[in-house]
């Protein structure tokens, strides 16, 4: 059953149509690349599904629920997490304090709790700050909990992005460029991690360059080209694509 | 003397001292009998003298001239701050609290006067904080809140006779009000526009308890505002007195900041603080994990407008007086640059500010014509040298560890 459709997207900036008539599917427990040469809209297919652009036309569900004109915040609560292609950690906070901030759509106490600390806010606090902790070993970054994210390795803050993505208890994973800027150990480690990802039972729907990672771990791949959806399928068939192979390589 | 660096250096001088005399010069050698270099002249030399001697000073410092005095110095500070840090944090918690109980036991009126004006704006500060350090949202009419508490608290003393705790949670209500109406319009916005639009409702704030005569009494103001009261053990019974005295306000305000400290820190190490701080890293990241950062800005005004009103309706029942002329918009630059000079975002460093700000001048009366130059001055250092405050805000990780 699928659990993250995009039927007919359409985004329009003023003159600029950023996608047309966009549709995919992201099944449970699938891992979906989505690839395109610079400039095709991939980043734009996030920020419709998470509900920080708007579209002109076309319909997002998630779990059969319309994600349309749905703030952000309560996507994610949905379950619907995402990374960056630029990172955008919170810089002066520490990792552990990052990973924790996303507990917050799962938590409730609110502002007396804290001020009194009331018995059930100091048991949500230790909760919140186990699920951080798992986030971080799984990420492998548990010796980095105290570090301030802007003074981590760019490979580290990498990971601690996907960490903080983690920590919501999400079912769907946006993974925008996660191997921009790693080398190729790293990449290969990457790698590893969204199998380890996927086996948790979240699907992922990831866009990247590396032409090695996506078909090395995508089950399913749509291509993109000046916001127009060009081809969708198996990693074998995009690589025989006679469109896929035009858009990337002129003709 | 002779190092690119060196050379480099003396040139920026040389530069620094011509810009300097450029400056000096239109200020003092132009005078109505005509145009005079003596003067500004006689000025520039002395101060180009000075700075080319701490300047070689310093670059002796650089090489290591001084290792003999600097060398111990050093090692003793080190082995200073190593014996500091093994004290548990609440041994000097307690030293700090015991100090501010004994306070008013140890010195007289005067002293008494500033420590509670300190006080109050280490509230004001601390309240302040919470949207400036925390939230990160540019706040220049936080004096409003203050208003409002004071106005609510002096309001309801004259026509209702209501006790002064009764009326704390409702300034602190009508505060949060008031909070949430400026806070409303303004969610959508970020710099410099949110810091125009506070800055207004700070000024319609003051205008119209200035000019609505019917409620606010206008310019003249409220008088006969009752200090707090209490029940207290004398003469065999239990009987109602008046906090009037100088030393009782010490202890009320006293508590009021330590409730204002706890609350801050609390909140600042919770699921709220830390979604305030998202939202100032990274507004649209936070939202995208999962903030509701329109209720949490909003919550952000809120809260810090309850401490401005709480510490409002204390200023009334201080000053038993009330006057739209304590709530100008120099107040609130004042409580933004301590919280700006201490360390945005850091309990002990707006506590410090406030102590900078308001004991520092009252020691320096003699000085008092200089104190907006001398303030000016100090403020340009800081961001230069100590730009994240006098006490830095710590982070959660280090915290943490330091408790396992």
């Amino acid at each position: 059953m699928a659990i993250l459709e995009l039927s007919d997207i359409s985004v329009r900036f003023g003159g600029l149509q950023a996608l047309t008539d966009v549709s995919f599917r992201v099944s449970e427990g699938d891992i979906v690349g989505l690839i395109g040469p610079n400039g095709a809209g991939k980043t734009t297919v996030f920020n419709v599904i998470t509900g920080v652009y708007q579209t002109s036309a076309g319909q997002v569900s998630y779990d059969g629920k319309p994600l349309i004109e749905m703030r952000p915040h309560k996507i994610l609560a949905l379950g619907v997490a995402r990374t960056f292609q630029n990172i955008r950690l919170f810089q002066n906070m520490t990792a552990l304090e990052n990973v924790m901030v996303a507990q917050h759509s799962r938590t409730r106490e609110g502002v007396l709790g804290a001020i009194l600390r009331t018995g059930a806010q100091k048991r949500e606090e230790r909760r919140i700050r186990g699920k951080a902790m798992e986030a971080l070993v799984f990420m492998g970054l548990e010796d980095f909990a105290g570090e301030v994210a802007s003074n981590m390795a760019y490979g580290l803050q990498r990971r601690l992005e996907i960490a903080r993505a983690l920590a919501s208890e999400p079912k769907t994973l946006l993974l925008d460029e996660p191997a921009a800027g790693l080398n190729p150990a790293e990449s290969r480690e990457l790698m590893h991690t969204i199998g380890r990802i996927s086996s948790l039972g979240i699907s992922i729907l990831m866009v990247e360059h590396d032409m090695k990672v996506v078909m090395g771990i995508c089950r399913n791949i749509v291509v993109l080209d000046h916001g127009v959806m060009i081809a969708q399928g198996k990693p074998e068939e995009i690589q025989r694509d006679a469109r896929v192979i035009e858009a990337y390589l002129g003709q | 003397m002779t190092t690119p660096a060196s050379r480099k250096l003396w040139l920026g001088y040389a530069v620094a001292m011509l810009w300097f005399f450029v400056l000096l010069w239109p200020l003092l050698g132009i005078t109505p009998e005509g145009l005079e270099f003596a003067t500004s002249f006689g000025i520039w030399s002395k101060v180009a003298v000075a700075a080319a001697i701490i300047l070689a000073l310093w670059q002796l410092k650089q090489r290591g001239v001084f290792g003999f005095v600097s060398r111990p110095v050093e090692a003793l500070s080190d082995s200073l701050g190593k014996a500091t840090g093994v004290v548990p944090t609440w041994v000097w918690l307690s030293l700090v609290l015991a100090g501010a109980l004994a306070f008013p036991l140890l010195t007289e009126r005067y002293a008494h006067d500033v420590a509670i004006s300190v006080l109050v704006y280490v509230c004001l500060g601390l309240g302040l904080n919470v949207v400036v350090g925390m939230a990160g949202l540019l706040d220049l009419g936080y004096i409003a809140f203050y208003g409002v508490g004071a106005y609510t608290y002096a309001l309801l003393s004259v026509h209702y006779g209501l006790s002064f705790w009764l009326c704390l949670p409702i300034a602190g209500t009508f505060s949060a009000i008031a909070g949430c109406i400026i806070g409303y319009p303004t969610l959508r916005m970020r710099g410099d526009y949110l810091a125009i639009v506070t800055l207004g409702f700070g000024e319609i704030v003051r205008i119209v308890l200035n000019n609505w005569m019917s409620l606010t009494n206008g310019p003249n103001g409220i008088l006969g505002v009752k200090p707090p009261g209490t029940y207290w053990w004398s003469d065999g019974k239990i009987d109602h007195i008046w906090l009037g005295s100088l030393e009782q306000f010490y202890y009320v305000i006293l508590a009021l900041a330590v409730c204002t400290v706890i609350a801050v820190y609390r909140l600042n190490n919770s699921r709220i603080g830390r979604a305030f701080e998202a939202v100032r890293e990274d507004q649209t990241a936070a939202e995208l994990m999962g903030v509701n950062t329109l209720r949490i800005k909003l919550l952000a005004y809120a809260l810090g407008a309850i401490f401005g009103g709480l510490a409002g309706a204390f200023f009334a029942a201080r000053m038993r007086f009330v006057s739209p002329e304590s709530f100008t918009f120099i107040e609130s630059a004042m409580v933004l640059a301590m919280v700006v000079l201490g360390g945005m975002g850091s309990i002990p460093g707006v506590i410090l500010g406030a102590l900078a700000l308001i004991a520092l001048p009252e020691v320096f009366r003699g000085f008092e014509l200089y104190r907006m130059f001398v303030f000016g001055g100090v403020m340009a250092l800081m961001m230069l040298f100590r730009p994240k405050g006098l006490w830095p805000a710590k982070r959660m990780g280090a915290r943490s560890e330091e408790r396992d």
